[in-house]
């Protein structure tokens, strides 16, 4: 039996080349990984059930591609159709050239050439229900498959739309030379095995025998040179595909599968440029789901900065200073990736390494003792601003006779996000010790703050020895201890979900649960994960005002479709921002608190457009 | 000194013949919004650094039009980023960047 042939030599060498490759790749993942991370990785390893639940994700993430199909449907289907297709194809074909080849190795290429070396003749009808058929009908099958995914794939071309994307990634040059030999590689399989299943008359299953016969009845010239040239053409597609692979986004492909290991084994991203974002950046398909979710780019018309460019750059080594910097952190982008990268990480990571060295002096803030309180509260910078949420929030801590200090009356030291989110950790650092300082003084057993910014930074970077609440949180906690009744006369609102509170810190229903009791909620087109972000975020460093009034006024115009009596939020930075262009009134919930408190409401509240009630 | 009642001021011109001009061009090109500030000062009045020392982000950016840029180098070190200023602002001026972008150019010119 004759088992070489020149052709398979593209592949072949593709092949080494790739595997070589990704050992290498893998290798310096893991050992570049630091010391806790790698006994994290080994303790991994050895838990069974770490192992089964890296297995299951692989299949259903790299395989079945389970979110791109909560995406899309057709999307969906289309990875799937590659991604399973394929898979099958390999493992099937395999076991296939198990039935005419009795060794336990093969050389690699001889079940992907199989069609090639052998050439069943006689396909009578009772054949159907031997093993060689089976197989013959499970490998066309398979193969139809991935072409029906490859079809799609054309489609989404020309019809985005259809796939649930408006603006779809702009790839570069080794994404496209890849991209076209992945394109190649089925129909070049379909055309090798078609003419050879029909020249031989017989080796080919339901698609390529019928297929086969056809071709060779309507071309003219020698079926065997034919079926020769598309052979060396599919070995050719193939060997460049594999070449192309550690170079193009099809890197992401046995990235992501590491990628799955090391999260299930706990290794977390890291504030500087560590194995696991380059392993994530890896991974990154470049699907450019990324895109559409981004509102710089569908608000502001800003199209080059998107999570899929940052972290292309990321993975070439050079991003440019504006795609570190025009980003607001909202992290829509990292909800709707299907690999689930962490994109905000890897985008302060750069704004980190483009910090100047300039530092900061904050020996001119000087501690004294701020007093004794079971509760205390901090306002934050961004709430001074919109005065009504502080007034509010005192309002309801009287009422409700809790024994609290107002941490930040006299104008607050701020928390030290905005620095950090301008990539200056350190500058940040000292800042936060000296709030620590302040707070601890006060041995309060509860931290409540109005501002989701300051809420996630003293929730994640403070570890402080109290109890840390939102305002919402909290508020909805006096109100089901009955430390506060409310009335009211439920006006409509809708509910504005802050990134940081929201995405940030998950924190989704408390404030409706607590909007619940006092008003008639609707649901906002886009909510929970999906929200919106209002535009003013402190994440987003250089882009113009102009950008941010889009953004703000394309977010108004999904939030108000229902036409609320208020626009309520949890945020003083997001109500100041709504409120620039809102003609509807934008509230805190804590004001709505505050009004719904008997005798307390000093403010107007509108029962319905048009006809307000004051009440006293 | 006798006191007539009367004092001599300090000399306050401005001499832009020996200005260091070098350091506004720069930080125009990394944030040229800074073009439409009016000089109002609301950005000190809200600033939360300003309730607790002497920075006056207005004073800065009026120096740095000046070519007087000696004496901000320390200044600046004293913002916490809080971003108030920012949003007071009635021109828009993206004051968090022009913050980041003076930083920059005094490291990037000395």
């Amino acid at each position: 039996m004759i088992k070489f042939n020149l052709f398979v030599l593209p592949f072949s060498f593709g092949l080494i080349y790739v595997v070589y490759s990704i050992i290498i790749h893998y290798y310096r993942w893991i050992t570049a990984l630091s010391a806790v991370d790698k006994v994290k990785l080994g303790t991994g390893l050895r838990t069974p059930s770490k192992i089964m639940a890296s297995l299951k994700e692989i299949f259903l993430e790299g395989l079945i591609h389970r979110k791109l199909w909560k995406h899309n449907p057709a999307l969906g289907y289309m990875h799937m159709s590659f991604a399973l297709g394929w898979f099958l194809l390999i493992v099937v074909g395999n076991l296939e050239s198990r039935v005419y080849h009795g060794a336990y190795i093969n050389a690699p290429y001889y079940p992907i050439f199989l069609k090639f070396f052998i050439h069943d003749r006689l396909v009578l009808f009772f054949e159907v229900f031997t093993v060689p058929a089976f197989f013959r009908f499970i490998m066309d099958f398979l193969l139809l498959m991935v072409l029906s995914g490859l079809v799609l794939a054309l489609v989404k071309r020309k019809k985005s739309k259809w796939f649930g994307i408006k603006k779809t990634t702009n790839h570069n040059i080794f994404d496209q030379v890849a991209l076209s030999c992945l394109w190649m590689i089925f129909p070049m399989r379909l055309l090798a095995e078609s003419y050879t299943a029909g020249y031989f008359g017989g080796g080919g299953g339901f698609l390529t025998q019928n297929l086969g016969k056809l071709l060779i009845a309507v071309t003219p010239g020698p079926a065997e040179i034919i079926a020769y040239f598309f052979w060396w053409s599919y070995s050719l597609v193939l060997g460049i595909f594999f070449i192309m692979m550690p170079y193009s986004r099809y890197m992401h492909i046995p990235s992501e599968l590491l990628l799955i290991v090391f999260r299930h084994c706990g290794i977390l991203p890291k504030k500087w440029n560590s194995s696991f974002t380059n392993l994530e950046a890896h991974s990154c398909s470049r699907c450019g789901v990324c895109i559409d979710a981004c509102q710089l780019n569908f608000a502001a018309g800003t199209g080059n900065i998107q999570a899929v460019y940052l972290i292309r750059e990321h993975r070439e080594q050079y991003v440019p200073d504006d795609v570190a910097l025009t980003c607001m952190l909202c992290g829509r982008c990292q909800e709707a990736c299907p690999v689930s990268i962490k994109v905000d990480s890897i985008r302060l990571l750069k704004r980190r390494e483009l910090g100047t060295g300039q530092v900061s002096d904050f020996s001119y803030l000087k501690n004294g003792h701020p007093g004794f309180a079971d509760v205390v509260y901090f306002a934050g910078c961004m709430s001074h601003l919109s005065p009504a949420i502080p007034f509010a929030m005192e309002g309801i801590l009287q009422e409700a006779g809790i024994n609290y200090l107002f941490l930040d009356r006299a104008g607050s030291i701020c928390c030290g996000r905005p620095l950090m989110l301008a990539g200056k950790d350190k500058q940040a650092s000292e800042l936060m010790e000296f709030n620590k300082i302040m707070i601890r003084q006060t041995k309060a057993r509860l931290l409540v703050t109005s501002c989701p910014i300051c809420y996630k930074v003293f929730r994640e970077e403070y570890n402080l020895p109290v109890r840390i609440q939102h305002h919402s949180q909290y508020l909805l906690e006096l109100v089901k201890e009955g430390k506060i009744a409310l009335q009211s006369q439920h006006p409509k609102v809708v509910y504005h979900d802050p990134c940081d509170l929201g995405r940030g810190c998950k924190i989704y229903e408390a404030p409706r649960e607590l909007l619940g009791k006092i008003s008639t909620l609707i649901p906002a087109e886009k909510e929970y994960a999906a929200a919106l972000c209002c535009g003013g975020s402190l994440g987003l460093m250089n882009t113009s005002l102009q950008k941010k009034d889009d953004i703000t006024k394309n977010a108004l115009e999904m939030l108000l479709a229902k036409d609320p009596d208020i626009l309520v939020t949890s945020c003083p930075l997001c109500k100041k921002t709504f409120a620039k262009h809102s003609h509807t009134e934008v509230r805190d919930i804590a004001e709505m608190v505050h009004d719904a408190i008997p005798g307390r409401g000093i403010r107007k509240i509108p029962v319905s457009k048009g006809k307000e009630v004051f009440t006293v | 000194m006798i006191d007539f009642g009367y004092a001599l001021t300090n000399d306050r011109q401005i001499d832009y013949d020996r200005g260091d001009f070098r350091y506004i061009r720069l930080l125009r090109s990394f944030e040229p919004s800074l073009d439409v500030c009016i000089g109002c000062g609301s950005c000190s009045a809200t600033c939360s650094a300003a309730l607790f020392t002497d920075f006056n982000i207005r004073k800065v950016h009026t120096l740095i039009r000046r070519g007087d840029t000696e004496s901000i180098k320390s200044e600046l070190s004293k913002c916490m980023f809080c971003g108030k200023c920012q949003l007071v602002c009635p021109r828009g001026v993206n004051l968090r960047n022009l913050i980041l972008a003076m930083n920059r150019t005094i490291e990037q010119l000395g």
